[in-house]
């Protein structure tokens, strides 16, 4: 079953999900079921990987168990992850402010759905705020990347690891429902071996493995009772944060180079939009695309210089207008920024997408 | 005589204890666990083997005081990490250490389902029957009538329910292999628990399943009672509700 070679198979986007962590060396998944994401767990029970690979697959009693799961799989500087969708996310918070103080690197998969609430299994994007400015309590930031195909499914679950090892940082999958559950080809990339306890002791020294004789006790923990080294903790992961911001911000580009106009859209909704300006182009109108790839750190700087060249931006979210805000951030007043949306679980059509563009943008600059 | 010859020594502060004073209440039964569980890992020489798990609470710094590696956990979630932790180094002996607050409140599923689980774990249980680091709140393990800071008139059932004996329904799960109570106001009982610690860590080698010492103990600055007193009120109050000894042993 194992190869050393990348692999291309016709599957679904958490399936996707399931065999990358594999074939990247992963060593526990630990989650909860919840649609639409559940045939990431579904996916690794099947495989078997403790059979192969050695890597432990759980299934929780809660979201809650889940995180502090990976937690605790992650003090031990092993590579761990879970995955859910909205309301399971809205668990997993607390966790996840534990483990951004406490500088553990794990990897957390959301595939929207439409909330508030219970809402529905259907696709949203709606989770952008929670995602991007903190969620759980605490001045704390995700690493979170975006993927628009099931092949990036695939390659974020890697580099989603790659990350937050680099930043001893929690990275965050943000997909939605449709990238879920939509089926492509993807190439699938070989097998690297899980890391060895000799490994993780010589690369991630602050691993809690057992302390050896002659070494200091390791601690992992987020607790600070005195002000001052509690401002000193937040000044270091500020710090971290800004090294994130400037070294890892990734997006895609479409038509941007003669734009007149700019729809910013990211997951599914980019590719939505992409047929949206492919319309737009054939009926000579000058529009690009921007998809940012990382939610956080931001594309800001990319969207101000784009957007500034030209006359208007649309912003489009399958959500209320969230990712709005970070985009009349970035472009500060210089053009106008409009927005449309699709809430609750419905997802936007490239015609309702051309539309809002000429109504909302297009007719005011004439 | 010189008293620092090892044939006249009969005591010695186990290495596997840090240096530091601890921040408990005088009188509080978490120095003299906290004592316990570092004897038994230093008498079974598996300090560089074990990992443990601290609370959120009193025992929250436990890390501070036992020289070994810790992970602090979120409060009542040390079973989860727990579980993570002996999945993914099965060699290692893995113990939580969390009070009635943490452990019979807010982390009741992530107990119940660990201990259901089976997990090869031990988890150490401090009973006072109050939230002592919060400042003497009612517990789910406060037994009816006695007073804290949110029961002021008395703990009342109509109003608060029963008294949870966490203990006795851990004990009935399958996944639990030994479950215990003790306590450790005499020396007898301090012996007996240290006894009880020692063979919760051998069986947790042993693939039998979770084990779970509870260890009655006092709070005497929550319950507002000289150390003495509050020895007395336990035995005479607490272990009525709370009776001592093995409630499962496989």
């Amino acid at each position: 079953m194992r190869t050393e070679q990348e692999e291309i198979r016709l599957m679904k986007g958490n399936e996707a999900i399931a065999e990358a962590a594999i074939r990247c060396g992963c060593d526990g998944y630990f989650g909860y079921p919840i649609t639409p994401q559940s045939e990431i767990m579904e996916t690794l029970m099947d495989l078997r990987p403790w059979e192969s690979t050695g890597m432990v697959v759980l299934q929780a009693e809660s979201e809650t168990a889940s995180i502090n799961m990976v937690y605790g799989a992650a003090g031990c500087g092993k590579k761990a992850m879970t995955s859910s969708s909205s309301p399971g996310m809205s668990l997993m918070q607390e966790g996840l402010s534990y483990i951004a103080c406490a500088e553990l690197p794990c990897v957390v998969v959301n595939v929207m759905r439409g909330g508030p609430g219970l809402g529905t299994i259907q696709p949203s994007q709606a989770d952008y705020y929670q995602s991007v400015k903190g969620g759980g309590h605490g001045d704390y930031k995700l690493i979170t990347l975006a993927p628009a195909s099931v092949q990036e499914m695939a390659d974020f679950t890697m580099l989603a690891f790659e990350l937050a090892f680099k930043y001893r940082n929690p990275a965050l999958i943000l997909a939605d429902g449709i990238i879920g559950q939509m089926m492509e080809k993807v190439v699938l990339p070989p097998y690297q071996a899980r890391m060895t306890e000799e490994e993780i002791r010589r690369k991630y020294p602050w691993a809690t493995l057992g302390k050896l004789r002659g070494q200091k006790q390791n601690i992992i923990t987020s607790l600070c009772l005195l002000p001052e080294e509690m401002e000193a903790v937040n000044l270091h992961l500020q710090a971290k944060y800004r090294q994130v911001e400037q070294n890892e911000v990734r997006y895609e580009t479409l038509h941007c180079d003669d734009a007149e106009y700019l729809i910013v859209a990211f997951g599914s909704t980019a590719r939505v939009c992409q047929k949206a300006v492919e319309t737009a182009r054939e009926q000579g109108i000058k529009v690009g695309l921007l998809r940012p790839i990382t939610l956080y750190p931001y594309p800001s700087e990319a969207i101000a210089r784009i957007a500034g060249r030209g006359r208007g931006v649309l912003t489009v979210e399958m959500s209320a207008g969230q990712m709005l805000d970070d985009v009349r951030l970035a472009v500060n007043g210089a053009v106008p920024v409009e927005f449309f949306g699709r809430l609750g679980g419905i997802v936007p059509a490239p015609d309702e997408v051309f539309e809002a563009l000429k109504t909302k943008l297009i007719k005011e600059n004439v | 005589m010189n008293i620092i010859d090892s044939a006249n020594l009969v005591y010695r502060k186990t290495p596997v204890m840090t240096d530091l004073t601890m921040h408990y209440c005088p009188g509080c039964s978490h120095g003299v666990v906290h004592k316990l569980v570092a004897e038994v890992i230093d008498e079974m020489d598996i300090q560089d083997k074990t990992i443990g798990i601290a609370p959120v609470g009193c025992a929250v710094f436990a890390y501070k005081y036992i020289d070994i590696d810790w992970q602090q956990a979120a409060h009542g979630r040390a079973p989860a990490l727990a579980t993570a932790v002996k999945r993914l180094l099965p060699d290692r002996y893995v113990f939580t250490y969390q009070g009635d607050g943490d452990l019979a409140a807010i982390g009741t599923a992530e107990t119940i389902h660990a201990c259901n689980r089976g997990e090869n774990i031990v988890i150490i249980f401090i009973n006072n029957g109050i939230y002592g680091m919060t400042g003497g709140q009612m517990a789910p393990t406060t037994l009816d009538g006695m007073k804290t800071a949110t029961s002021p008139s008395g703990r009342s059932v109509p109003l608060n329910g029963y008294p949870l004996d966490m203990t006795k329904l851990l004990a009935e799960l399958d996944g639990t292999c030994y479950v215990t109570r003790q306590s450790v106001h005499s020396l007898g009982a301090v012996r007996k628990t240290k006894k009880a610690l020692r063979k919760a860590f051998e069986n947790s080698m042993l693939e039998k399943g979770t084990s779970v010492i509870e260890v009655v103990s006092t709070c005497n600055s929550g319950w507002k009672m000289t150390p003495d007193e509050s020895n007395k009120w336990m035995v005479e109050n607490m272990f009525p509700k709370y009776p001592m000894g093995d409630l499962k042993d496989r």
